[in-house]
Parts: C-alpha cells; sequence; structure tokens
C-alpha cells in the first residue's frame, strides 16, 4: 500500500502527544459522568465501550467541546483546553448519522473545513481529491448526500473530517447505521486509516466486536462510572466484574462460596460441589464470589482428574451453523450454557468440564 | 407528498371510489365549480352590449379601482417581510427547545384562533387615538400629541402582524427544530463559528421553508378584508382590492363585475406564488432532508 | 457572552409581543365593564350591565344558537365525508392521488376572501345565500379538506398490519372499520372535531359574504355591530366581543387538552404531527 498522498507534508507538531482529562458531567440532577479520568497518548486508538446511555456519547461530547462539562478539565499536550470552543480546538468527528450538509456536493462537504480556512482553490481541489482517492470515492464529486449508500455517506463524513488533519479523530458509534457487512468491512477501513495515517483516534461504540477489533485501549463505561481500562485482551480474557464480564460474552455466572487456598488454587463451594479455581489477590476464604466462564470454555465429558465436573440435563439446544449452543439444567437445579462443535442431544444428561484456569473469579455485586 | 410512481399499480377499487365520492363531489361543486362560474360571469358584464373583457377594462381603466392593488400590495409586501423576518430571528434562535415552550405557543395561537374581528376591536382600543399605549407615553413624556397609530395603514399592518406572525413563527419553529442538530456540531467541528454555521449551513437550509412562508403570509395578507375595514380607512388609504370587490357584489350587487375584481385578486396572488416558486427554483435545492428527527 | 444576550433578546422579544397581546384582550374586557371610560387608564365606575343590554339588544341567545349549530352541522358533516376521504388517501395507492391532494389543499391555500364572492354568488344563484344553509355549505369547503388533512395522519399511524391481522381473525370489513379503525381512530376524530369547531366559530369571511339576517354567527354579528360603531355603546360591543371571546376560548381550553398549539398550523415539510 503506498503511503497517503493526502497527508504528504503533514508535520508532527500538530500531532498530540497526550490528552488528560477528568471530568463530571451532569443533567439537572442526574450524574452522567463521574469524575471520568482517561489519559491518551499520541497515535493510540481508544474505544469507549458501553451500552447505551452509560455516558460514553457524552464524554466524546466534552472532549469534542459540544457538550460542556459540569465539572473537571481537560488538557492537551499541557495546555487547558476545555475552554476552547469546539472549531477551534482542531479535532475531527465522524457522527452516527454522518450528519452530512444535504444541499452540498461530496465535494463540497469535504472542502467545507478548508474554504473556511480560506485556502486557495487549488489546494483545496487538490486535498479534496486525494481525500476522495484515500476514501476511495474518486468519481463521486458531483453526488449529492442523498445519491450515496451509507457507507459511501460514512466515508464521505471521515473524509471531510481527515482533510483538515485533525489532532484528534473523535468516532461517535460512526457504524451502527450501517448493516452487518458493511460495518464488518468499514471497521478495518478506519483501522487501515488510523494505523496509515498516524492518527490519534476515541472511538464510541457499544459493540464489543467493534471495541476488540479497533482498539489499542478499550474504556469500559456504565452509568457514567469507569468499569475497566485496558487492552482487548485485557478486557476480554480478565474482566475485573461481572459488569464487564458480562458485556464481553461470559454468559455463566455460579455464585460460590470460597474455601482454602493452596498452590496458586482456591477452592470455591458450589451447590454442595467443590470446585477449583485459579486464586487472585484480594479474595479470602470464607468469601462469597462469582465464578465466571465462557460458554465456549466448557468442555463436554469428564476430564481426567475428575476435578470440576458437574452433571446436567439438556434442556435447550440453539444451532448456531458450525456448533451449537446449549442451555443445561444442573442436578443442583442452576442452569449452565455450554457452546461446543460435537453434537449435544436434546434431552440426555451430560458430564461437564469447567477448566480450572478459565474460570475468572469476580466479586458479587 | 406522495411520488407519481409509474409502476404502481392502482389500488382504486369500489369501496374506496365510494369513501371518496362525497368529498370530491364537495369540492368539486363547491370548490372548482364556483370559481369557473366565477370566470364566466365575470366575462357577462351586466350592461348587455358591452364586449366580454369590459369588466376587466373597467377595473384597469378607473384609477380608484386599479390603485386597490398597490394599495393592497404596500400593505401585504411590508407585513409579509416583517413577519417572516422576526420569525425566522426567533425560529432560530430557540431551535432548540425554548422555556415555557406550551405556555409560549398556545398563548401564541390565540391570536390565530381568536379571529381577525375580535383583534381588530381590541387594537382599536388598545392602540387607538386615546388607547392605553398613548396614554401611557403622553404620561411618560415621549410624546407630546397621540400617535395615530389606527384607522390608517400602519393599523393595518399592525393587525396583519400579529395574525400572522404566531402562524409563521410556529411554522418556522418547526421547520427549523426538525433539522438535524448533528448538521450544526458537524459544522463546528470543521470550524465553521455561529454566524457561518447560519449563513453556509442553516441558512440554505432552512430557505425553503422560508419561502413557503413567505408565500402563505403574502397570499394570506394580500386578501386581508376585515382588518382593512376595521383598523384602516377603508374609504381611502386602506381600500384594498378585497373591498372593491365586496362593495361590488353586495352594495352594487354587479356579480359580474365583483367576479371580474375576485379573478385580478387570484390572478395576483397566482402571480406572487409563480415569481416566489421561481426564486425557489433558482436556489438549486437538490436534496430530501433525510435526517432531520421525527 | 454573546450568545446569551442574543437569547435575552429573543425572549425580550417574545414577552413584548404576548405583553401587547394580553393588552388588546385585557382593554376589551376591562371596556365591557366600564360604566364611562374616556381618556382614563381604567373607567371610574364599573357595571356588568352591558352584558345584559348586549344580550338583549343583539339577541345574542339567538346568535350564540345559530353560532353552535352552524358549528356542530360543520363538525358533523365535514367529519363524516372527511373520515372516509383520509382513509382512503392514506392507505390507497393511485396515479390521480397527488392531483387530488392538491384540490384538497387548495381551499386551505387560498384565501377564502378569493373564493368566496364567486362561492356566494354560486350560493345566491341558488337561493342559499343568507339562510343557514348557505353560511354550512360555504363554511364546509375549507372545513372539508382540513377535516381530511387532520385525519391523514392518524390513519398513517394506525399500522397495515393491524388491519391485516384482523382480516386473518375473520373480521369482515365492516368489522374492522367498527372495531379496529374506529376506537383506534378516536383521538384523531377528537382533534379534527375540536380544530373544524374552533375554525368554524371563528371564521368570519365565509359566514360573512353568505350571512343573512337571521343567519348571522357570532363573529358576523360582532363585525356589523363594530362597524356600525357610534349608533351603539362601545361598551357593549365591547361585552358583545368578550362574550364570543369566552365562547371561543371555552372551546379552544377543551381542545388544546387534546391538540397540540402547533397543530392549528401547516407544517412546512410535508412531514405531519
Amino acid at each position: 500500500m503506498r503511503p497517503s498522498r493526502a497527508y504528504a507534508g503533514r508535520g508532527m507538531a500538530d500531532s498530540i502527544d497526550k490528552l488528560q482529562m477528568s471530568i463530571t458531567k451532569r443533567y439537572g440532577g442526574k450524574v452522567v459522568l463521574d469524575q471520568f479520568p482517561l489519559e491518551i497518548v499520541g497515535r493510540e486508538f481508544v474505544t469507549f465501550l458501553g451500552p447505551s446511555g452509560c455516558g460514553k456519547s457524552t464524554a466524546l461530547g466534552i472532549i469534542a467541546g459540544l457538550v460542556p462539562p459540569s465539572d473537571g478539565e481537560i488538557h492537551l499536550n499541557g495546555r487547558r483546553i476545555d475552554d476552547v470552543p469546539p472549531e477551534k480546538r482542531g479535532f475531527g468527528m465522524v457522527f452516527q448519522n454522518y450528519a452530512l450538509f444535504p444541499h452540498l456536493t461530496v465535494f463540497g462537504n469535504i472542502a467545507f473545513g478548508l474554504s473556511l480556512q480560506k485556502r486557495s482553490s487549488e489546494e483545496i481541489d487538490k486535498r479534496v481529491r486525494d481525500m476522495l482517492g484515500l476514501v476511495r470515492l474518486a468519481g463521486y464529486e458531483d453526488r449529492y448526500p442523498g445519491q450515496l449508500s451509507g457507507g459511501q455517506q460514512q466515508r464521505v463524513a471521515i473524509a471531510r473530517a481527515l482533510v483538515l488533519h485533525p489532532r484528534l479523530m473523535l468516532f461517535d458509534e460512526p457504524l451502527s447505521n450501517l448493516d452487518a457487512k458493511l460495518r464488518v468491512e468499514m471497521r478495518a477501513e478506519i483501522k487501515q486509516l488510523h494505523t496509515r495515517l498516524g492518527l490519534t483516534s476515541i472511538y464510541v461504540t457499544h459493540d464489543q466486536a467493534e471495541a476488540l477489533s479497533l482498539s489499542d485501549r478499550i474504556v469500559v463505561l456504565r452509568e457514567g462510572v469507569l468499569m475497566q481500562v485496558g487492552t482487548p485482551q485485557e478486557i476480554h480474557d480478565r474482566p475485573k466484574n461481572v459488569f464487564v464480564a458480562d458485556f464481553m460474552g461470559f454468559r455463566n455466572f455460579l455464585d460460590v462460596t470460597l474455601g482454602k487456598e493452596a498452590g496458586g488454587m482456591i477452592e470455591a463451594g458450589f451447590k454442595g460441589q467443590i470446585l477449583q479455581a485459579r486464586a487472585r489477590d484480594s479474595f479470602h476464604p470464607g468469601e462469597r464470589a462469582v465464578l465466571a466462564i465462557r460458554p465456549e470454555d466448557v468442555r463436554l465429558g469428564q476430564s481426567g482428574d475428575g476435578v470440576n465436573v458437574l452433571r446436567g440435563k439438556v434442556e435447550l439446544v440453539e444451532y448456531l451453523g458450525r456448533e451449537q449452543e446449549a442451555e443445561i439444567t444442573l442436578d443442583g437445579g442452576a442452569r449452565l450454557w455450554v457452546r461446543s462443535h460435537e453434537k449435544i442431544v436434546l434431552g440426555e444428561t451430560l458430564d461437564l468440564t469447567l477448566p480450572a484456569d478459565k474460570f475468572v473469579l469476580l466479586r458479587r455485586e | 407528498m406522495a411520488r407519481i410512481r409509474s409502476d404502481s399499480r392502482s389500488e382504486l377499487d369500489l369501496v374506496a371510489i365510494l369513501c371518496l365520492t362525497p368529498s370530491l363531489l364537495y369540492v368539486l361543486a363547491m370548490f372548482v365549480y364556483p370559481f369557473l362560474y366565477g370566470i364566466y360571469i365575470s366575462l357577462q358584464p351586466k350592461k348587455r352590449d358591452a364586449g366580454i373583457f369590459s369588466n376587466y377594462v373597467a377595473f384597469f381603466n378607473d384609477a380608484y379601482q386599479c390603485n386597490t392593488i398597490k394599495t393592497t400590495f404596500m400593505l401585504a409586501l411590508p407585513t409579509t417581510i416583517a413577519v417572516v423576518l422576526v420569525a425566522l430571528f426567533l425560529a432560530y434562535g430557540m431551535r432548540r427547545g425554548i422555556w415555557f415552550e406550551r405556555t409560549i405557543t398556545t398563548i401564541l395561537v390565540l391570536p390565530i384562533s381568536l379571529g381577525v374581528v375580535f383583534l381588530s376591536e381590541g387594537i382599536l382600543g388598545f392602540y387607538g387615538h386615546n388607547g392605553w399605549l398613548n396614554q401611557l407615553l403622553l404620561a411618560v413624556g415621549l410624546i407630546q400629541n397621540p400617535l395615530e397609530l389606527t384607522h390608517n395603514s400602519i393599523g393595518v399592518i399592525f393587525s396583519l402582524f400579529m395574525q400572522n406572525f404566531p402562524f409563521c413563527f410556529l411554522m418556522l419553529l418547526g421547520y427549523i427544530s426538525g433539522i438535524d442538530p448533528s448538521l450544526e456540531s458537524s459544522a463546528r467541528m470543521l470550524g465553521a463559528g455561529p454566524w457561518t454555521i447560519f449563513r453556509r449551513v442553516m441558512f440554505p437550509l432552512i430557505a425553503p421553508g422560508l419561502i413557503i412562508a413567505f408565500a402563505l403570509v403574502f397570499v394570506m395578507s394580500f386578501a386581508v378584508f376585515p382588518s382593512a375595514v376595521m383598523v384602516g380607512q377603508p374609504a381611502g388609504s386602506t381600500r384594498t382590492i378585497s373591498i372593491a370587490a365586496y362593495q361590488q357584489a353586495f352594495e352594487q350587487y354587479d356579480m359580474s363585475y365583483a367576479s371580474a375584481i375576485a379573478v385580478i385578486m387570484g390572478l395576483c396572488q397566482l402571480a406572487a406564488l409563480v415569481v416566489i416558486v421561481l426564486v425557489r427554483r433558482r436556489m438549486t435545492i437538490a436534496t430530501t432532508m433525510g435526517v432531520g428527527k421525527r | 457572552m454573546r450568545g446569551r444576550m442574543w437569547k435575552l433578546a429573543i425572549y425580550l422579544f417574545l414577552l413584548g409581543f404576548i405583553l401587547n397581546l394580553l393588552g388588546i384582550v385585557t382593554h376589551v374586557v376591562v371596556s365591557s365593564f366600564a360604566k364611562r371610560w374616556f381618556g382614563k387608564p381604567l373607567p371610574p365606575a364599573f357595571t356588568t350591565d352591558w352584558f345584559t343590554y348586549a344580550w338583549r339588544e343583539f339577541e345574542l341567545s339567538h346568535v350564540l344558537f345559530i353560532t353552535l349549530f352552524i358549528a356542530l352541522a360543520v363538525v358533523f358533516i365535514a367529519l363524516a365525508i372527511g373520515f372516509p376521504a383520509a382513509y382512503v388517501l392514506a392507505r390507497r395507492n393511485f396515479n390521480a392521488k397527488p392531483v387530488l391532494l392538491l384540490l384538497y389543499f387548495l381551499p386551505l391555500l387560498i384565501p377564502q376572501m378569493t373564493y368566496g364572492i364567486p362561492l356566494a354568488t354560486t350560493l345566491y344563484g341558488f337561493g342559499v345565500g343568507g339562510t343557514v344553509i348557505g353560511v354550512i355549505l360555504a363554511v364546509l369547503v375549507p372545513m372539508v379538506p382540513l377535516a381530511v388533512f387532520i385525519l391523514l395522519p392518524f390513519f398513517e399511524q394506525i399500522s397495515f398490519n393491524l388491519e391485516w391481522s384482523a382480516q386473518m381473525l375473520g373480521a369482515s370489513r365492516l368489522q374492522i372499520f367498527r372495531r379496529i379503525l374506529l376506537p383506534l381512530m378516536l383521538p384523531g376524530i377528537l382533534t379534527a372535531g375540536l380544530l373544524v369547531l374552533v375554525n368554524t366559530i371563528s371564521n368570519f369571511e365565509l359566514a360573512f359574504l353568505l350571512a343573512g339576517g337571521g343567519s348571522q354567527t357570532l363573529v358576523v354579528a360582532l363585525y356589523y355591530n363594530v362597524f356600525a360603531g357610534g349608533v351603539r355603546p362601545v361598551y357593549s360591543i365591547d361585552a358583545m366581543a368578550v362574550i364570543y371571546m369566552c365562547t371561543v376560548m371555552a372551546v379552544l381550553l377543551v381542545a388544546l387538552r387534546f391538540v397540540r398549539p402547533t397543530q392549528m398550523v401547516f407544517r412546512l415539510d410535508g412531514r405531519r404531527n
């Protein structure tokens, strides 16, 4: 892939080294963001992940300057910017509904910001055309937004922000209006642009797959409170609490009482049975806790040593294409979700092995 | 408005036709027919030997009648410009919701609902020679002699403003607040300040609605009758074209001439509409506003 | 900071407009209770005599009866013939639909004074000019389309699926109408009925052109008395205006419990309320 001409000549001076903030936002008496802390370094791709109403879009709006914070400060490269209006911050933003100007052509939309900067028409023409090539829309200059598909509109929206060489790119659920297939394609394109142009990006989404595939770091939010910050792998494998685990696809949560700890393993009493799990700091014997495990980590049949084996009856089988997922009622009455390539027959009684190293030990909420 | 789709199959069955018939017959019999009949009798002058266009010739040769067009125009145009400009400023300023929205809109529909006759009666009392306003200004010492605000064209323009402003304001408020707010946000992110946003993004999007509002207000103002009689000077400076038509019909009992004047009034309104539509077409708006809030 | 000043200016203007409106209304009300009032901020003495005077002299009981009779008749007929038309326009597709919609829109767009004179000529020609029937027929011209355009979006809100599923459950067309459409359309019928009622009571131009001696509605009677000023004491005319205002306000207050104020104006963008 050839390096982008659109970004040729771009100095590093306008990129960011560090964005630091700690902000609070209240609407009326309701706290939407509670001292939300964040630190981003240059060229990082950070995602705000959470269900709708968790405050992630508000946080993005505050960084953009579109939403005034109730409290707190934002520093960019050590300079305070929360009193700078959005049009002077030099950030680029892509909106969920694209927000293209319907009365302007594709060219007019992309040229909008440059013409406000009073660039020469030759420069505008060149930069817009380079940008159109970059988002693979050459030849679409004279179309109006209404004549483009959703994916094309979103590419125009991205080009419109990128053409100004923003110090920071903000994406507000940019793919949620697209259908599933296009979403995966556009996701790859955004990631490519980010890496190729050396951008610094903040991306808001409620889709965990998007967050995992795009990000260097994920920030999980719930009702305005930061739940966990980490690399995709950390978030995926070692969620810190039930909320993050649930959001990351852990479907089985076993209520247990912890027993004695030995050799890095801890015993957990579950409905009269003793399960083994990997021990974690700050969990103590006698404490009540939750063991979380993904359906795909549960194995059918007995393992060799007979540890962590539960028995139950298959109540429901869902066919998922390559594999199937089944709901199993355990002898004690609890339910467990299992995913497997092997055939599961409705009504049969099964042994299930729950590998100790796949358990995540969590605090009960 | 539905678009004609050539491939769409007609879904008119007997029941549908039966459902449409009464109202359609009514509109045809009571609206279309009288219109055509009016044109027809306007071409049948009272005087037997006169030519078919003699009513129209008489109208344009009689300065007393002919000037009503100018008079009406001079009332309708300033009113319309004032109404549309003020409504635009207010509606734009309040596009992100307003305090006491429901209360304010309720009070604003009051003059629409009360109707022009009541309003004119109130204007005569409040702004008249001895009205509260003049008393107040005299008492404060701002003026030495009472302002003459009624029984002249100022009164008529004011009355028309009172009636048409709420109507225009509410229409524009609905239209402007229907424009997707993220368009403004994105313009800001691209470096546009408030004035640039208005000029380069919002105004082009508002313009189509603004032009329709202008057309509606102008056409309504052009037909001014009761306020021209009550708060104006119906025999002189505010003798509008509808007064001329009314006098021919119900004072001279010359229905033929009256219909001719009504036709001329309709043509003037049509001409104004055509001009406005042409202006609108020149401002190429090639888009539908599919992204607004519902 | 400039944004604040701007907002303030806007609210000040609105406040001014509303104060001036209230001033206009209040002046009429105060005057109707004045014993004599000339050149003073407030009348020196108050009386309710002008209301009894107006009631007697202007035969207001008769005028009110005529007004309500006309208004109710207009509401009933407008709904009866507007309802089926709105149904077809909302539900069926046919080539002439845009033409039909335009045709129904014209009586609302064209000022009543413009088509009122040829309409009056026609109705006088049929011998109904000056009668209650003539007024009803004339006022219906804009009111039928008004009912249609208010009902239309209400029909559009009712999902096709409801009718289809009723059909699948074995309901006949008549049963669908009576048991599905009619109950679901009640809010729409109420809205349309109330707005037609308010607009009929306050309709001036058409009622004025068609009204004869015995068929004057309240607002027409008011106009004639204002215009014939000097013959009657102004206070009695204001008393009549207050009675008129109370009539409209009563209907309006009921209407505003069910109708949003903005439903009383057109929407510019073709999207409906």
